[in-house]
């Protein structure tokens, strides 16, 4: 190996970040690429909180509460031994925070404040206003500015990864990037590269993430020979703001502050919500699950709005759509979700503080991705992953404010393992497979620029969306998946007709876009090929034909291997030793 | 697209950062509740201007479309703002939510005019994350292992620190300020909260008279006008002038003390 360790971190958002502090620290070098400033990276849409069980409010919580509500959230799928480090690792992650200069909401002695969370009892979830996830972002941002301005960070802020060199025994020798303004591609030398590329909302057209959220990188890789675990589990959040280009997330802080969800009980009730006097409200969650209330996990939440719109036809107006309250809150709890609540009424032009907002489910959060051992490396020695971008801690449903600490301990733990690991690596023989990766992927360029093709990416990006919407989210059928797949097949074949009305070779969005969009439809295939063969219910997965957890059949990672083209399921025993599994039900104790 | 309802959009374009700027409009349909990172897209779905000519897809940035990112800061109608949450509805006049807006009104976009040109509505602002390394803006951590809790402090002090950190660097202060130019190289007034903010942590404020030292001199906070365009353009209404009031103030103090003791 090198004198010292180079390493490569691709995504600058709050797994990133933590990644590369840890690895700066430790005197390694590390070179961070990402599609946009870092600053702006998705993690600074993360509203609600953190999750750590520091017990300041006098309840009794500790560590093993925050890791079985955790594993119990998850429906047991969550391989248990990371998600113990992780829950036990919170209390001092939330400290380090907190001395980093977070904005944390503080109690009148000081402390830092907590507030409750969907899937727990305890009020467990630090938290800066409803923006907690932009005040996260900042801190570790700020960290990592002080160590590039030391020297021992460079950036490589727009540019996007394409795919991991790899050498003739399929040792990560590096990767290949390319220049979103220039669109050079070129190859970058590293001992480990570690994959920090969060989720892939966009393949679900509209969702709450940002438009890099493709699961490109993922998908990459996966087609290289990673394994892509538990694809199909994608969170499907209750509370969304329905819009023209993205769906906006409305916090489950605002019900974590005391919103309640609710329907007028006459489907034709035309009346403003806030003249609906109280009996005539239907507060369906608070109904149904007495003791978690308008706290239930976000899978049970969703899918119990789902149905009082399309099966009991209780939406409002008949629309899509149920109200989610907080006019009733106090001016200082108000005051807590003040950013969420400015984004509703910047985007809807109605203030929630006086009028009930008006919101749908929306494609979330994706609990699978890149297989990962207990040490974040995916099974291409060298390439490690973290945070939204790998599938442990979360199982088949996360829960929400688990996703920061999530994505900062798997920063904290990758970091310093992939430093372990290039200290170890022998090295290369011949150019460790640069100059093949590099032509592979200019050859791909060459192809998409010359294509005289009549497709244009943008309509086959939302026909993607539009049958990926339908098929694959709240509810799935087999019959439907399987026309699902047939479509994805028909744009695989589409796609080869794309033509790029944009050929130039300078700042050439769509030209990117495109490349991430192939990217898009393979990891489409394995969400689908994954839901299709998992015939039960468990989290976020829900079949009303197999409705029921199976566990003798299922409580096993999704496996995909790209073979020949396709997705390949095999199955994967999960790591059960320290919580027996146990049926999840929400309604009583 | 008989009966479709229909805007128009122009566009200032530009190839690369030498090349010369052009306009050019589109047409494309309407549907309510739009935004203008909504209509950009439509113009990606079918690149063709209104005289007929095939154009290609416009070059801006955007990533989170909830105006929490800082992306997507342009001029819309000559205005300096975030596209994401710029409404075409009211950008066509209809002030209150539920108003007709009026179809025959044009909309013009064009980039940030303070920063070089990357493409199209594109622009390059990395000055500002050049100038935070500047006034070191962090706390310098001893590092990140675990080291318990941080100390005690009163709600007050994170009910004044939140705001300040609530900025996401989309520079519309900085264009907007007429002293925000390459005459002055005034940092702006970002950079100025920033330094505030960190000043104020209880760990921050160990870095504090380099920061105050930093702004002090030409490009500085000297070189504020105090015309308070930044405060009236933010879009997340940070309280800017008392930030840089206060800095001024901060900065004045540490020069005096400084002229005697260095």
């Amino acid at each position: 190996m090198a004198a010292t360790p180079r390493i490569i971190v691709v995504g600058g958002g709050l797994a990133g970040l933590s990644a590369v502090i840890k690895i700066a620290e430790a005197g390694g070098t590390v070179d961070l690429f990402s599609i946009v400033p870092v600053k702006r990276s998705h993690s600074v849409c993360a509203q609600g909180g953190i999750n750590a069980a520091k017990d300041l409010k006098g309840e009794g919580d500790d560590v093993l509460k925050h890791f079985d509500d955790t594993v119990y959230g998850g429906d047991f799928l969550a391989n248990q031994t990371p998600v113990k480090n992780m829950t036990a690792q919170g209390p001092a992650i939330i400290d380090l925070l907190d001395r980093m200069g977070v904005p944390f909401n503080r109690t009148p002695e000081g402390l830092l404040d907590f507030r409750r969370f969907g899937g727990t009892l305890y009020q467990r979830t630090a938290f800066a206003g409803a923006t907690t996830g932009q005040q996260l972002l900042y801190a570790l941002d700020e960290q990592v500015r002080r160590h590039e301005s030391e020297g021992k960070v460079t950036k490589y802020e727009g540019w996007e990864f394409l795919s991991a060199v790899l050498d003739d025994n399929g040792v990560c020798r590096g990767i290949v990037a390319m220049d979103l303004r220039s669109m050079e591609t070129r190859t970058f030398a590293a001992d480990a590269i570690i994959i920090c590329t969060g989720g892939n909302g966009a393949i679900f057209g509209k969702s709450t993430n940002s438009v890099v959220c493709t699961g490109s990188a993922q998908s990459a890789l996966y087609q290289q020979g990673a394994f892509y675990a538990n694809g199909e589990f994608i969170q499907v959040h209750p509370t969304a703001i329905p819009g023209e280009d993205k769906l906006r997330l409305m916090s489950e802080s605002a019900r974590g502050e005391g919103g309640r969800v609710w329907v007028p009980r006459d489907r034709n009730d035309k009346r403003a919500a806030q003249t609906i006097p109280e009996p005539e409200r239907w507060y369906f969650l608070e109904e149904r699950y007495p003791k978690y209330g308008n706290l239930v996990p976000r899978d049970i939440a969703t899918r119990e709005i789902f149905k009082v719109v399309y099966q009991d036809e209780m939406g409002i107006d008949g629309q899509p759509m149920v109200y989610l309250d907080v006019s009733h809150l106090s001016p200082e709890r108000q005051n807590k979700l003040e950013g969420i609540l400015e984004i509703y009424e910047k985007f809807v032009g109605d203030d929630p503080r006086k009028v009930p907002m008006k919101i749908f489910p929306g494609v979330h959060y994706t609990m699978g991705g890149l297989w990962v051992d207990f040490q974040q490396q995916t099974n291409i020695p060298g390439v490690f992953a973290a945070g939204e971008a790998d599938y442990s801690i979360h199982g088949a449903n996360r829960l929400g404010a688990n996703s920061l600490l999530s994505c900062i301990y798997g920063g904290f733990v990758a970091g310093p393992e992939a430093l372990k690991y290039a200290k170890t690596l022998k090295p290369q023989t011949g150019d460790g497979g640069h100059a093949k990766e590099l032509a592979r992927q200019k050859a791909l360029n060459e192809a998409l620029l010359n294509n005289q093709g009549t497709e244009n990416p943008f309509k086959i990006w939302r026909e993607l969306g539009d049958a990926m919407t339908k098929y694959a989210t709240i509810v799935r059928y087999n019959a439907g998946l399987d026309e699902c797949d047939a479509k994805l097949v028909e744009l695989l074949a589409r796609y080869k007709n794309v033509n790029l009305s944009d050929k130039s070779q300078w700042a050439n969005t769509s030209f990117a876009f495109t490349r991430q969009l192939y990217n898009m439809l393979e990891l489409a295939r394995v969400i689908v090929k994954g839901a299709r063969m998992r015939d039960e219910s468990r989290g976020a997965h829900y079949k009303p034909d197999f409705p029921d957890r199976n566990d003798e059949r299922f409580l096993k990672t999704t496996m995909a291997a790209f073979v020949n083209g396709a997705p390949e399921i095999t199955y994967e025993e999960v790591d059960t030793g320290w919580i027996k599994p146990r049926p999840r039900v929400y309604t009583s104790s | 697209m008989a009966d479709q309802q229909t805007i128009k959009v122009s566009i200032k374009r530009q190839a690369s950062p030498d090349a010369k700027a052009s306009t050019e409009t589109f047409e494309i349909p309407y549907r309510p509740n739009m935004n203008i990172t909504s209509l950009l897209g439509e113009v990606a779905l079918n690149p063709r201007t209104v005289s007929g000519v095939d154009s290609t897809p416009i070059t801006y940035d955007s990533n989170c479309l909830e105006e929490i990112c800082g992306s997507c800061a342009m001029l819309i109608n000559g205005k300096a703002m975030m596209a994401c949450s710029a409404l075409v509805d009211k950008l066509l006049g209809a002030a209150e939510h539920g108003q007709k807006p009026d179809l025959s009104k044009t909309i013009t976009l064009a980039p940030l005019s303070k920063f070089p040109v990357v493409r199209d509505l594109a622009v390059d602002r990395s000055v500002l994350f050049e100038n935070l390394k500047k006034v070191k803006a962090w706390v310098p951590v001893d590092g990140s292992y675990d080291l318990g809790p941080g100390p005690r402090q009163v709600p007050q002090i994170q009910e004044q620190r939140y705001p300040l950190s609530n900025c996401i660097s989309c520079t519309i202060c900085m264009e907007v300020c007429p002293q925000f130019n390459d005459a002055t190289g005034f940092v702006g007034a970002a950079t100025i909260a920033q330094t505030k903010l960190f000043n104020m942590d209880p760990a921050g404020k160990v870095l504090k008279e380099e920061r105050l030292r930093a702004l002090a001199g030409d490009g500085g906070i000297q070189e504020c006008g105090f015309a308070q365009n930044c405060v009236q353009a933010c879009p997340k209404q940070l309280p800017l002038t008392e930030a840089i009031s206060d800095i001024g103030r901060d900065v004045f103090v540490q020069q005096v003390k400084d002229f005697f003791t260095r």
